[in-house]
């Protein structure tokens, strides 16, 4: 599925800024942006790419069992992470490298979940309440629906004051708005009418089923029928995500229900490390999409203001830097202690887990004895 | 609760999860027509009307939703108490329970607790159609994450509600629902033993036999056939079915030197299999008899009309008290 009449627009292929009719209501979110802040745009998409990249390069070098890149999607990312405010709450899935890179989440504790050193890798209370990554897909919009309905529940939704009000923003796939988890999201969100933006990355390939395998109408489209308001962004244009982000989100953090946003973007990459798309993907698809690369786009846009070489260079060296201080910190990675299996299964004391725990321990010590003796 | 009173399970359940309400503003209740009806079983009968739509939701019919959106509002703070209609209905729920539910405090680092009550009313004798009589406790007391829990009297099933909502790991309720009728006094100033223990509910001398939840009522039947028949027979009440409390079974083992397990689930990987090994591992030297289990089938829980054949009646608990003495 690529653009259509209905996708709304706000920075053409060719890097120049679109007017119409459809995003006039959009332009505002974009012509209050400064110099300053496009910037930032530029930089969080390159240092995504720069930290993708040496994800790739570490996979392949045995320093992770598993690499899973955000490649070609940064656009989507970028633009829907500046759009919201501090006090909002993320559910990603587990492609979101951008969005948690912009609320404070070290890339490396991302390495650590794929380098098989945890399940988990941050706490969303200390990093700009960006939950962790879930692997089951769509189970997170359940969560981020339930965190929306408590929202609600405590009166901080709809009161008008922006310091207060509060939105959840959650991320998922083409493939997953087949699974009945979104589908319930989506009833629950609209029941309760949750202070939520549902964001869909339409990337087109769930593995290696193209997104025609999923639906046969346009995914936005089914968010009316759950009666939530749903519309279709270039998500490879980083303007229109932010400002349609902005746009929703204020109006579900003021109370006016659910929002629902289909990005279309494209997976530029594999769908992991262990994934081989050219066994399901035509060179000519790819070559399509490289066109509609994301951060080219943009680049043309800003140096179009008049953007220096000099910013393009030092953001170039920034996310070499960037990438290089992830590779160094990976490789100073070391193992957790064993009692990390047991001591976090329950909150309260649990006697199977602690007697497990003290048998592996003196099984253990039994070898230590018999090197002693 | 003004004091000592006599209630139907379903009466004192619901007196728990009131005082529990009452005691904390964090604690909500979900479920399919649980307000404005009070359940299918009345358990919820009244609530909402006393706490509002707010505190106990009418959700959509859907029990992954359910229980996945009672994980969100968790993470914000709230104690959910999810109701599953019935058992066979939990399983949409599974991936929620199981993957998430289950694994979140261990995926954070112990960083977040999980504080989600799951009631499943469970277990046969009411003649319903299928799905609606299942005993499904071995697939979450198998899952670590998971702690699960099933009274057999309405004064355990009163305060098993409010310590399995206190509880800061997600609890698995099993309510035998054709206990939720008969009455049993409650006493709503004794909490008595703590939620996850096994309770003595006959003291005997020569076989044990053990069961949780309705097969409580069997097995203290089968015991009052046995006295009369002259044999005296010792019956635990399971209560808490993850973590499993050995000390009083592994005591009572050693003093009759026999053991029963009653389930009503079937026995093939059950709870029942599990308690008979590590009685094995553990009390081998005292054991006169190898541990004899009486379970539900390993078929499909039968049409209703044959439910008598499928699940352990006292007669067939006393046939294997039987083959146990007879060792």
């Amino acid at each position: 599925m690529s653009y259509t009449e209905a996708t709304l627009q706000l920075l053409s292929p060719a890097g120049s800024l679109v007017e119409s009719d459809s995003t006039a209501e959009y332009l505002p979110f974009i012509e209050q942006l400064g110099d300053g802040r496009l910037r930032e745009f530029h930089r969080v998409m390159a240092l995504t790419r720069a930290f993708d990249m040496e994800g790739t390069y570490l996979q392949r070098q045995g320093q992770m069992g598993l690499w899973v890149p955000s490649l070609g999607q940064e656009a989507a990312q970028v633009g829907s992470g500046f759009a919201m405010r501090p006090q909002d709450h993320i559910f990603p899935s587990y492609r979101e490298h951008a969005v948690g890179i912009i609320r404070g989440v070290d890339p490396v504790d991302i390495v650590r979940l794929l380098r098989g050193l945890t399940h988990g890798g941050w706490a969303a209370a200390e990093h700009g309440n960006f939950h962790i990554y879930t692997m089951v897909l769509g189970s997170q919009t359940l969560h981020a629906t339930g965190y929306a309905m408590g929202i609600t529940l405590d009166g901080k939704a709809g009161t008008g004051d922006p310091e207060v009000d509060e939105a959840v923003i959650t991320y998922f796939g083409d493939g997953s708005t087949s699974q009945g988890d979104v589908n319930e999201a989506l009833v629950f969100a609209a029941s309760y009418q949750t202070p939520e933006l549902f964001f869909l990355q339409n990337n087109q390939w769930a593995i290696s089923v193209p997104v025609s395998r999923q639906s046969r109408t346009p995914l936005y489209l089914r968010a009316g029928g759950f009666g939530i308001p749903g519309i279709q962004i270039d998500g490879n244009d980083v303007l229109i995500s932010y400002a349609a982000s902005r746009k929703n989100l204020e109006e579900t953090r003021a109370g006016g229900g659910p929002r629902f946003i289909e990005a279309l973007t494209y997976r530029m990459g594999a769908h992991t490390s262990s994934d081989d798309p050219t066994k399901y993907r035509a060179d000519a698809e790819t070559a399509h999409w490289a066109a509609l690369d994301p951060i080219a786009r943009f680049e043309t846009y800003l140096r179009s203001r008049g953007e220096s070489d000099a910013f393009f260079t030092e953001v170039k060296a920034e996310a070499a830097d960037f990438a290089a201080d992830v590779r160094r910190r990976t490789l100073e990675l070391g193992v957790p202690a064993v009692d990390a299996i047991f001591d976090t299964v329950y909150s309260e004391p649990h006697p199977l887990i602690d007697e497990q725990k003290a048998w592996l321990a003196n099984y253990e010590a039994s070898f230590s004895e018999a090197e002693g003796a | 609760m003004p004091g000592l009173e006599s209630l139907p399970m379903a009466k004192a359940l619901n007196a728990g999860l009131r005082k529990a309400m009452l005691d904390d503003p964090q604690v909500i209740l979900m479920g399919e027509d649980i307000g404005t009806l009070g359940g299918v079983f009345r358990v919820t009968e009244g609530l909402q009307g006393e706490f509002g739509v707010n505190r106990v939701l009418d959700t959509p019919l859907a029990e992954s939703g359910i229980v996945g959106t009672a994980i969100g509002l968790a993470m914000r703070g709230y104690r959910p108490v999810c109701e599953i209609q019935f058992d066979g209905f939990v399983y949409p729920a599974f991936d929620q329970i199981t993957s998430q539910l289950a694994k979140l405090t261990n995926r954070h680092e112990g960083g977040i607790s999980m504080p989600v009550v799951i009631r499943i009313p469970y277990g046969g004798h009411i003649g319903a159609v299928e799905h609606h009589q299942e005993s499904p406790e071995a697939y979450f007391a198998h899952t670590a994450g998971l702690r699960v829990v099933s009274p057999s009297t309405p004064h355990d099933a009163y305060w098993m509600i409010q310590d399995a909502i206190l509880s800061d790991d997600p609890v698995i309720f099993m309510e035998p629902k054709s206990r939720y009728w008969p009455k049993g006094e409650v006493d709503p100033e004794n909490r008595g033993q703590p939620l996850h223990t096994t309770a003595v509910a006959r003291v005997g001398s020569e076989v044990t036999v053990l069961g949780h939840g309705a097969m409580v009522s069997v097995l203290l039947q089968a015991a009052d056939i046995a006295a009369e028949e002259g044999t005296s027979v010792e019956v635990l009440d399971l209560r808490s079915l993850s973590p499993i409390d050995y000390g009083p079974i592994l005591d009572s083992v050693r003093k009759t030197g026999r053991l029963v397990i009653a389930q009503e689930a079937p026995g093939f990987v059950s709870v029942g299999s599990e308690i008979a090994a590590t009685v094995a591992e553990r009390a081998f030297y005292s054991l006169e008899a190898p541990v004899l289990r009486v379970s539900g089938f390993d078929t499909p829980f039968p049409p209703a009309k044959l439910e008598s054949v499928y699940l352990p009646d006292a007669d067939r608990v006393l046939e294997a008290v039987d083959r146990a003495l007879a060792y």
